[in-house]
């Protein structure tokens, strides 16, 4: 095994590139563009045969590559933010016309106000549109999973999002093993679409379906969906036997033996998560994590009975339902309807906020003594809200909500960026 | 020049240039073209004599859409691509505003184009000035609509794009402006003049500016010696000025079209004067 220092937007392009796929297509936005970027040093090097499109915006490159996953071509497209939310129709219509089209989402804050760091608000706001989405805890789990995804996706006829943290992933230089084509090949063989142009049998494709079968046709997508949840490990079993390492699956256990508190998260955070139940078991507290992998489809089962001797859950979110609550925590809920475990969600990291274990550590304890709110947002400035409500009592024209709280913090928005 | 003055009898103060400025350094790379329309922006709001909150710039993302937030009127720092519809928006609710759209070519375009072509068909009273560097600066020097079709530095364009690049003068009179003009940002006094006569035009003006990028198109420095006057008189007909832009080889400066064409507001608004409008926004 070669491992090569790089960084992880050049880890995914490897590993895409190693999965050969015939129409690739994007449109430029941080914290994505470097993962494309080396896709296309490679299109000009001739090391990569592939159609490679620079379209006119990302809706633009949604709707290419179903056009190109229509038409039976291994497509590849990858966004992030702002870009996500611009193709969100297109998004659906991937979905529902089961292409299997693999994208990378570099995790990324969506706006207002304008913010191009990390957090899950981009991806999360896609959960039910029918892609499933695979969370990247490492980059060389991105770059494994993103081989696992093009295998998913054909085999179910369903479009696949990997998701990988912004920045934190997507620009950090590691040493990561990049397989060799010819064991990448046995794993995936050439792409068999369930869609063809078959001349033989002409077919327009986007039928208009009435109350009499759209029932169906949307329950077809779920049931595929839950059907994933055997084939997610089964692939993952595959790439262990093939590759030999752990990458992929639906969750991932982590010292949840004789755990009392669970904490359960997704994405590169649970490195330092990890490392702070290190520091909380080796004082003796019995803590454990849970991380997710399979965001969609959420593993019901699996994270039911991994939590099933837990008294109680903590869902650290990089994101959150805005009037709600957590967005994985309500999943988790559900995987323990009935248990009568108490879900605490912890929101934390939110448009790049640093996430350090000194927090962490000091909010698993109130949570592992049953003190943490059913929501809590982790080093949240409560004094600084409080002056800019105090502001908006006072004042009817209180101005716009994020200038008005960059001003209390001495900041000037047109410098942050 | 006298400031100026509302129906309420407020007297506005008489502003210098500075004073348009705000107090927040340009984030642009050394010796970037769009210091020169900050400039010139500054310059004509000063000539126009107009009070900072009769302006409003509003813009969309990158580079060149920074440009609200270092004058000192109304700003709009938007969603990508999005600045015309927005602005659309503004001017329906405030008609009496100066409202000047700013951006790239990438968002104005390439993202935004399709609000490109329907403002120019709409001709409600803005000014859109795109800043052209044929490139989309601020991820890092990608090909943009406007960019060479032999181009070959961006990695997204691994053969250069292939693709005849956008005539921006073209597209905007076959849709509809009633404005068509094009400044060069090292023509600081040129510029001037073509921003106050795209704000004084009443309906939708277009001001095509050439402003290099140094980082990801440093060639573009040679656009001071390649640039000229436009040569023929302003045309207010659109088959004069379509033979004159597909004549040009899209370095000529100057107003090529100008025509007095019906401005679009919402039928109420059209209808409603100032003081009425004033009235409607009274607490």
């Amino acid at each position: 095994m070669a491992l090569k220092q790089i960084e992880g937007s050049h880890g995914v392009a490897e590993a895409v590139a190693l999965c050969r796929p015939e129409v690739i297509c994007a449109y430029p936005i941080s914290p994505q563009t470097h993962i494309v970027e080396g896709l296309g040093e490679m299109v000009k090097a001739g090391d990569l045969n592939a159609e490679f499109i620079n379209v006119e915006s990302e809706f633009a490159a949604m709707s290419v590559a179903i056009g190109a996953s229509a038409a039976g071509a291994r497509t590849y497209t990858a966004t992030a933010s702002q870009g996500l939310l611009f193709m969100v129709e297109a998004v659906y219509n991937a979905a529902g016309l089961g292409l299997p089209i693999v994208m990378t989402v570099a995790n990324r804050a969506i706006g207002a106000p304008i913010n191009i760091w990390n957090d899950h608000s981009d991806s999360m706001s896609q959960r039910d549109c029918g892609w499933l989405q695979l969370f990247a805890e490492t980059n060389q789990e991105a770059l494994d999973l993103h081989i696992q995804a093009f295998k998913i996706a054909e085999e179910l006829s369903l479009p696949v999002m990997v998701c990988m943290d912004g920045f934190i992933l997507t620009h950090a230089y590691e040493r990561l093993d990049v397989p060799d084509q010819e064991r990448v090949d046995n794993f995936l063989p050439p792409f068999e679409p369930r869609q063809v142009l078959d001349p033989a049998a002409p077919l327009s494709i986007g039928a208009m379906v009435g109350p009499e079968a759209y029932t169906e046709v949307r329950y077809l997508a779920h049931l595929k969906q839950r059907r994933a949840l055997d084939l997610i490990p089964r692939v993952a079993a595959e790439f262990k036997a093939m590759f030999g390492r752990e990458s992929g699956g639906l969750i991932r256990p982590y010292r949840l033996e004789g755990a009392r508190t669970a904490v359960v998260a997704l994405g590169s955070v649970l490195g330092t998560i990890k490392d702070t139940v290190d520091e909380l078991r080796d004082a003796g507290h019995p803590i454990g994590v849970l991380g997710i992998t399979s965001f969609r489809p959420f593993p019901l089962e699996a994270a039911r009975y991994a939590l099933r001797d837990v008294e109680r859950v903590i869902v650290v979110e990089k994101c959150f339902a805005i009037g709600v609550g957590g967005v994985v925590a309500i999943d988790v809920r559900l995987a323990l309807d009935g248990t009568g475990q108490p879900v605490r969600t912890l929101v934390a990291g939110l448009g790049g906020r640093a996430i350090t274990r000194d927090s962490l550590s000091r909010a698993f304890l109130r949570g592992m003594a049953d003190q943490l709110e059913a929501m809590t947002f982790l080093d949240l400035d409560q004094a600084l809200v409080e002056r800019v409500l105090e502001r908006e009592r006072l004042v009817r024209r209180s101005g716009p909500a994020a200038e008005a709280i960059l001003r209390e913090v001495g900041a000037i928005a047109a410098k942050i960026v | 020049m006298e400031g100026a003055s509302t129906s309420t009898g407020y007297q506005a103060p008489v502003l210098k240039a500075k004073d348009y400025k705000s107090d927040i350094n340009p984030i642009w790379c050394p010796g970037c073209g769009d210091f020169g329309v900050l400039a010139a922006m500054t310059k004509a709001a000063a000539y126009l004599g107009l009070a900072k909150e009769q302006l409003a710039m509003v813009s969309g993302i990158g580079c060149s859409s920074r440009l609200p937030a270092y004058i000192n009127s109304y700003g709009f720092h938007g969603i990508h691509g999005r600045s015309l519809a927005i602005a659309a928006g503004l001017k329906a609710a405030r008609p009496d505003l100066t409202v000047v759209v700013a951006g790239g070519d990438g968002d104005g375009f390439s993202i935004g184009g399709n609000h490109f072509i329907h403002a120019c068909r709409r001709n409600m009273d803005l000014t859109y000035i795109v800043m052209d560097n044929e490139v989309y600066g601020m991820t890092k020097g990608q090909a943009s609509p406007t960019t060479q079709p032999d181009w070959r530095n961006s990695k997204l364009t691994p053969r250069g794009t292939g693709v005849r690049r956008f005539q921006p003068a073209a597209l905007a009179l076959a849709a509809g402006a009633s404005f068509i003009a094009r400044g060069f940002t090292g023509d600081p006094s040129g510029l001037t003049q073509l921003i106050v006569q795209a704000i004084q035009h009443p309906g939708f003006s277009f001001l095509h500016v050439l402003s290099p990028c140094q980082t990801y198109q440093p060639e573009q420095k040679e656009w001071k010696h390649l640039v000229h006057e436009h040569a023929a008189e302003v045309t207010a007909d659109p088959i004069e000025a379509a033979r004159l832009i597909q004549a040009d080889d899209g370095m000529s400066l100057g107003v090529i079209y100008a025509q007095s064409l019906p401005t679009w507001l919402p039928p109420h608004l059209s209808q409603a004067s100032l003081p009425e409008i004033e009235a409607e926004f009274h607490l």
